[in-house]
């Protein structure tokens, strides 16, 4: 099972070409939306990518309770752990 | 601060687009001449953006059902199917519905969108798991937004994503419900079914196939999908609506499995909603013997579907993957579809403008759909519009 830190450092890899140009560069409490004004359509590519990297299927039932990088890297944790 | 703060990205938004393309919002039909013309904004319009697959809504068959049914019967039932909701008409529309699918149960909902709240919701509990084709209609994802059931996506018409999801699944002692479409509403693509039905024998997994946009439209009976390619055993439930080839409003149902009729007590959306009115239950059986019996009228919509699709594709526009009665433009830039789509109503065509985040992938969509009803004529004029425009795009 990765790290945590593990874990936050891929979700920033696959968000840095994500991100809008200027933007600053990424805590793990950044907030996905509101800090890197990614649309619906990047979070659900970017939780694609997760799901294959870490061969897992991300429910959508629990992305409303995501908010910031930690967060989905906690969830992340537990369903690397499920698999 | 106030209820509303929440809406103000998105009034933002409405008022740049009311700035810059007021006639969005002011598409209103004043006066419906046809299946296929309408009077909007004072205009006689060729309308290419309905869903009138059949041409059903001015068939003078149903209409008169329709009337006969509001003399005898009322303008609406005021009250729930569990109450005093079920009329003749629906217990006969659903057995006729059984007997057109082969099916043992059918159940009517009010619309379509009630039919994938209320299957979806009720049927996968919190212990199901429910694997949707990522494009799927937002009926479905709100059904499973309601229900208890923990919801995965597969990526649209992947099949190795789904069975990559299937496996992972397979150690969870589970029932695994997974939900398609048989044509896409967004880009007028089918659910490659087949392979999708033999993941589901293999995984043993339950198999909702929501023929929305293909029954009537698909089919040696028209019976959507899954007859046209021969999977109708391995379908448990089809889902499907009136309110496109059949012309009325409401939404049904059909399943052998005969626990389908627990539904009735345990799903909300199905016991709290008044029924369908008299009147579309007269004129959707009335279009399902038209249905039935006139195979001509599909025979019509594809060859104005191909004809169309074939055009658009010889002008280089930048269309869905393979032939059918919705036929998508994709236009990556926003502004660009606006003036195509500005183009053609000022050419008198009314398509279907879709906005992000509507549209799969972003990007706008101008989205057509073919009837039975037009005319080789009128299928030439949408044709010949979105030649005169081609120089505005790309």
């Amino acid at each position: 099972m990765p790290t945590k830190e593990e874990v936050v450092q891929q979700i920033l890899e696959i968000l840095e070409p994500m991100i809008e140009k200027g933007g600053s560069p990424a805590p793990s409490g950044s907030d996905l939306i509101n800090d890197f004004g990614l649309e619906s359509l990047q979070v659900m590519g970017m939780i694609e990518t997760l799901e294959d990297n870490f061969d897992i299927s991300i429910p959508i039932n629990i992305l409303p309770g995501i908010s910031t990088v930690a967060d989905l890297a906690v969830e992340i944790q537990k369903l690397t752990g499920d698999e | 601060m106030s209820i509303f703060a929440k809406f103000q990205k998105l009034s933002e938004s409405c008022q740049m687009l009311e700035e810059k393309q007021s006639d969005f919002f002011k598409i209103v039909m004043e006066e419906t001449l046809s299946a296929t013309e309408a009077i909007i904004n004072g205009r006689p319009m060729l309308l290419a953006g309905t869903n009138n697959y059949l041409g059903l809504t001015f068939n003078e068959e149903c209409i008169q059902a329709s009337c006969q049914a509001i003399e005898k019967e009322g303008t609406g039932t005021t009250g729930s199917r569990m109450a005093n909701g079920t009329l003749a008409g629906h217990v006969s529309l659903e057995q006729e519905l059984s007997d057109f699918f082969g099916k043992e149960k059918t159940i009517l909902f009010s619309t379509g969108y009630v039919a994938n709240l209320s299957i979806l919701s009720t049927l996968a509990g919190t212990s199901d798991v429910i694997l949707l084709d990522a494009d799927c209609h937002a009926s479905i994802y709100d059904g499973c937004r309601l229900g208890g059931a923990e919801v995965i996506r597969f990526r649209h018409n992947d099949c190795a994503d789904l069975e990559k999801r299937l496996k992972r699944l397979e150690k969870r002692n589970t029932n695994v419900l997974i939900v398609v479409e048989g044509i896409y509403s967004m880009m007028g693509d089918r659910a490659p079914l087949s392979k999708i039905a033999s993941l589901k024998n293999k995984y043993g997994a339950y198999l909702i196939v929501d023929e929305a946009h293909s029954l009537g439209v698909l089919g040696k009976n028209g019976r959507g999908l899954a007859e046209e390619v021969n999977v109708e055993d391995s379908v448990d439930f089809i889902v499907g609506t009136f309110s496109k080839s059949l012309g009325a409003i409401g939404g049904f149902c059909t399943s052998n499995h005969p626990e389908l009729e627990l539904l009735r007590y345990s799903s909300r959306p199905y016991v709290f909603t008044a029924s369908s009115a008299p009147s579309a239950i007269a004129s959707t059986r009335t279009a399902l013997q038209i249905m039935r019996t006139k195979h001509e009228l599909r025979k019509q919509l594809w060859e104005n579907a191909n004809a169309l699709y074939q055009r658009l594709k010889d002008l280089g526009y930048t269309i869905g993957p393979e032939p059918s009665p919705i036929i998508a433009i994709h236009f990556s830039d926003v502004d660009k579809a606006f003036l195509v789509w500005n183009g053609l109503l000022e050419r008198s065509i009314y398509v279907n403008m879709v906005l992000p985040p509507a549209t799969p992938g972003g990007g706008a969509l101008l989205r057509c759909s073919m009837s039975a009803a037009h005319s080789r004529e009128q299928v030439e004029r949408i044709g010949d519009a979105f030649a005169s425009l081609k120089s505005s795009q790309s």
